[in-house]
């Protein structure tokens, strides 16, 4: 490998001998194209008139009025295809056209990772499939159709629990099989190496703009910066920007469903211990042989014992704080921003709301806050009919 | 000297190759397991791989994923394999020729660093193992263990492959201990009936590249494969899925499950 694969002992490369020189190859590519005009050409021009960026940084008059602080949202849920998993997608389905592959896999767990790639296959048409767990299939279904108008073929996962860590596990496995003519995109900065480097540098777009955007309208840095985390790159995505101003307090928000104190959450950094799961090296949630342990999170986006390994090194350099919102907070704050905004979150990025609603009690009121936005609730709301029954 | 240099050594010189059967540890139960790997020696077994069952296992196919999940169903934990290990170790030695029966144990790396290395490397050694590969842990990634693995004298095996280039193969070669383990398809565990076309030329490229004994593995599952990479050169065959799936049919017939085992390694160690 030519580049770093480690963020301090986070990362690495744990994967069976027959992906090593797929990831070379991957590796190789991003290098010889990230920085090649023509690429970011077409890429820069996919971005804006096909997925519609840049994305707004939008001033919440009234939700920042019950908070109590400026409450600023990054509004990737404008993005196309309603998360900012279309950044990732739109890159890496780019280098894979570019390096001349015939087909792309994807995992999914809330289905906007598998949306977006199968709104890439069919831009570029490529011929795309996405492993995701049934019960996923079941909770996310607007996805599902979604997927599928666009050509995709969706395989169904029954192993596990079912859900986002047991589609990556399948979708692994495909690439094993069919590692000659297959790319795998992969939806988030976890992984072994090249993903999480490559997934930040196609998202950390999110935080570039916020940073510029920030800056025009309040003429100064935001104090807080807060993210859900599942996987992570929607918070690397706007983290990225920022890490140098120490004065930008960054927090990501994982999913405590039931409670910490239960088992039943998915809550990797705040409960998880080191270890290696999917590739790389990270906290994981497990028990104490090693055994990788379910979660749970109302939201199928974050339900997924493990994180991207910079999280792991930010978490433990204390550079970002992770905290955790219940399926209940969550919920709730998917109800507040419909009712006082008009902007109905995703369940994951609904947990990045009510912690700021929490936080927001104890601030001044001067005090300037960015929550990302990372994608819309259509897909959660059929699941959320109870509440407006 | 390892076992599995005498071994090999012992096998060269009678113009035999090893056969080396795969076991899940605690498939589908502690006792059932253990049984059916005692019958597997009894059965003329050379060498032994002993696999720890693990919840996310993704070099598997659905065979020995099943397998991993019968086991960790009946509660195998990671201190139950090793006590599980010295059981067959002690048994080995009493009926095999000079004590000699390797064991080797595959498992997932998580298991391995949530122990602490050390501590799983010396527990491994206690328990009488005497190879360890690690499936998910390239050359890249084996700084994690090759200081435990030496301090513990325990031979540290590599997988190749087909996407393994002949200066990769020679830089494994220069890392491992025992033996190459060659895959021998592009794909996770499983039985298959027959090889794709280039798996002779490849077991050549590797026999070509490095110098320990190759043992081929991944797919195998009847007599005419074995033929196919021994003739090739390889100097063993490794069979994990075909014999999983002989514990699998039987669940309910404990019994034929053994006489299958039986049959079915009597007949793959006939030298044809
Ligand atoms: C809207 C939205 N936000 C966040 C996530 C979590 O992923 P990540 O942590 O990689 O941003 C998902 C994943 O599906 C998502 O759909």
């Amino acid at each position: 490998m030519k580049l770093n694969t480690k963020f301090g002992k986070f990362g690495g490369l744990f994967v069976p001998e027959t992906l090593v020189a797929a990831l070379e190859e991957l590796e190789s590519a991003f290098i010889k194209y990230k920085d090649d005009k023509k690429f970011n050409d077409e890429l820069n021009d996919l971005l804006k008139n096909y997925a519609g960026r840049p994305t707004p940084l939008y001033f919440a008059k009234r939700l920042s009025k019950i908070a109590g602080c400026k409450i600023y949202l990054k509004r990737e849920d404008l993005l196309h295809g309603g998360a900012h998993k279309t950044n990732n997608a739109l890159g890496q389905g780019l280098l894979a056209k570019y390096m001349g592959k015939k087909r792309i896999i994807a995992e999914t767990g809330a289905g906007q990772h598998g949306a977006a790639v199968a709104m890439i296959g069919a831009l570029f048409g490529i011929k795309t499939e996405v492993f995701m767990g049934s019960e996923d299939i079941r909770r996310q279904r607007a996805n599902v159709l979604r997927m599928k108008l666009c050509g995709t073929k969706v395989i169904s996962v029954e192993s596990g629990s079912r859900t986002l860590k047991d589609a990556i596990n399948e979708a692994l496995r495909d690439w094993i099989a069919n590692v000659q003519d297959t790319f795998y995109l992969f939806g988030t900065v976890a992984g072994p190496h090249p993903y999480p480097t490559i997934v930040k540098h196609f998202q950390k777009v999110i935080g570039e703009e916020s940073k510029k955007q920030i800056l025009d309208t309040e003429k100064r840095l935001p104090d807080y910066v807060i993210a859900c985390v599942g996987g992570g790159s929607n918070a690397i995505g706007i983290f990225n920007e920022f890490l140098e101003d120490k004065n930008v307090k960054l927090i990501g928000v994982e999913p405590a469903g039931h409670g910490l104190n239960t088992n039943k959450h998915g809550a990797t950094l705040n409960k998880g211990s080191i270890g290696v799961l999917h590739g790389s090296m990270s906290y994981v949630l497990q028990d104490s042989d090693g055994q990788i342990l379910e979660t749970h999170s109302v939201s199928a986006g974050l339900d997924y014992p493990g994180v991207g390994p910079e999280h792991s090194f930010l978490k433990d350099v204390k550079r970002v704080k992770y905290e955790s919102i219940t399926d209940k907070e969550a919920i709730n704050a998917f109800k507040l921003l419909s009712e006082v905004e008009g902007i109905m979150p995703a369940l994951e990025s609904s947990h990045a709301i009510a912690y700021a609603m929490k936080l927001a009690k104890t601030l001044d009121k001067n005090k300037v806050i960015i929550i990302n936005l990372s994608g819309r609730g259509d897909k959660d709301l059929e699941q959320m009919e109870f509440l407006v029954k | 000297m390892s076992k599995y240099n005498i071994l090999f050594q012992k096998l060269k010189e009678q113009k035999k190759h090893a056969f080396i059967p795969f076991f899940v540890i605690g498939d589908p139960d502690y006792q059932t397991s253990l049984t059916v790997v005692k019958k597997a020696i009894d059965s003329g077994a050379d060498a032994l791989e002993l696999g720890l069952a693990f919840s996310d296992p993704v070099a598997d196919g659905v065979v020995i994923q099943a397998a991993d999940k019968r086991a960790l169903d009946s509660s195998i934990k990671v201190d139950d394999a090793f006590r599980f290990i010295a059981e067959i170790r002690e048994y080995a030695n009493k009926i095999t020729s000079e004590c000699l029966l390797p064991i080797g144990l595959l498992v997932y790396c998580n298991l391995v660093y949530k122990r602490g290395v050390e501590k799983f490397y010396s527990d491994a050694k206690k328990a009488g193992v005497d190879s360890i590969l690690i499936a998910d842990m390239p050359l890249e990634e084996s700084g994690l263990v090759l200081d435990a693995a030496k301090n513990n004298e325990i031979d540290q095996i590599f997988l190749v492959t087909q996407t393994s280039s002949n200066e990769r193969i020679k830089e494994i070669n220069k890392l491992s201990f025992g033996f190459i383990y060659l895959v021998s398809v592009l794909g996770v565990t499983g039985a298959r009936t027959n090889f794709s076309k280039d798996v002779s030329a490849f077991i050549k490229r590797v026999k070509e590249n490095s110098t320990l004994p190759v043992c081929v593995g991944f797919g195998i599952s009847n007599k005419n494969q074995v033929k196919e990479v021994i003739d090739a050169g390889a100097d063993g065959a490794i069979v994990g899925s075909a014999v999983v799936k002989l514990i699998e049919n039987n669940l309910g017939n404990k019994e034929k499950m053994l006489v299958d085992i039986e049959s079915f390694i009597s007949e793959m160690k006939k030298e044809p």
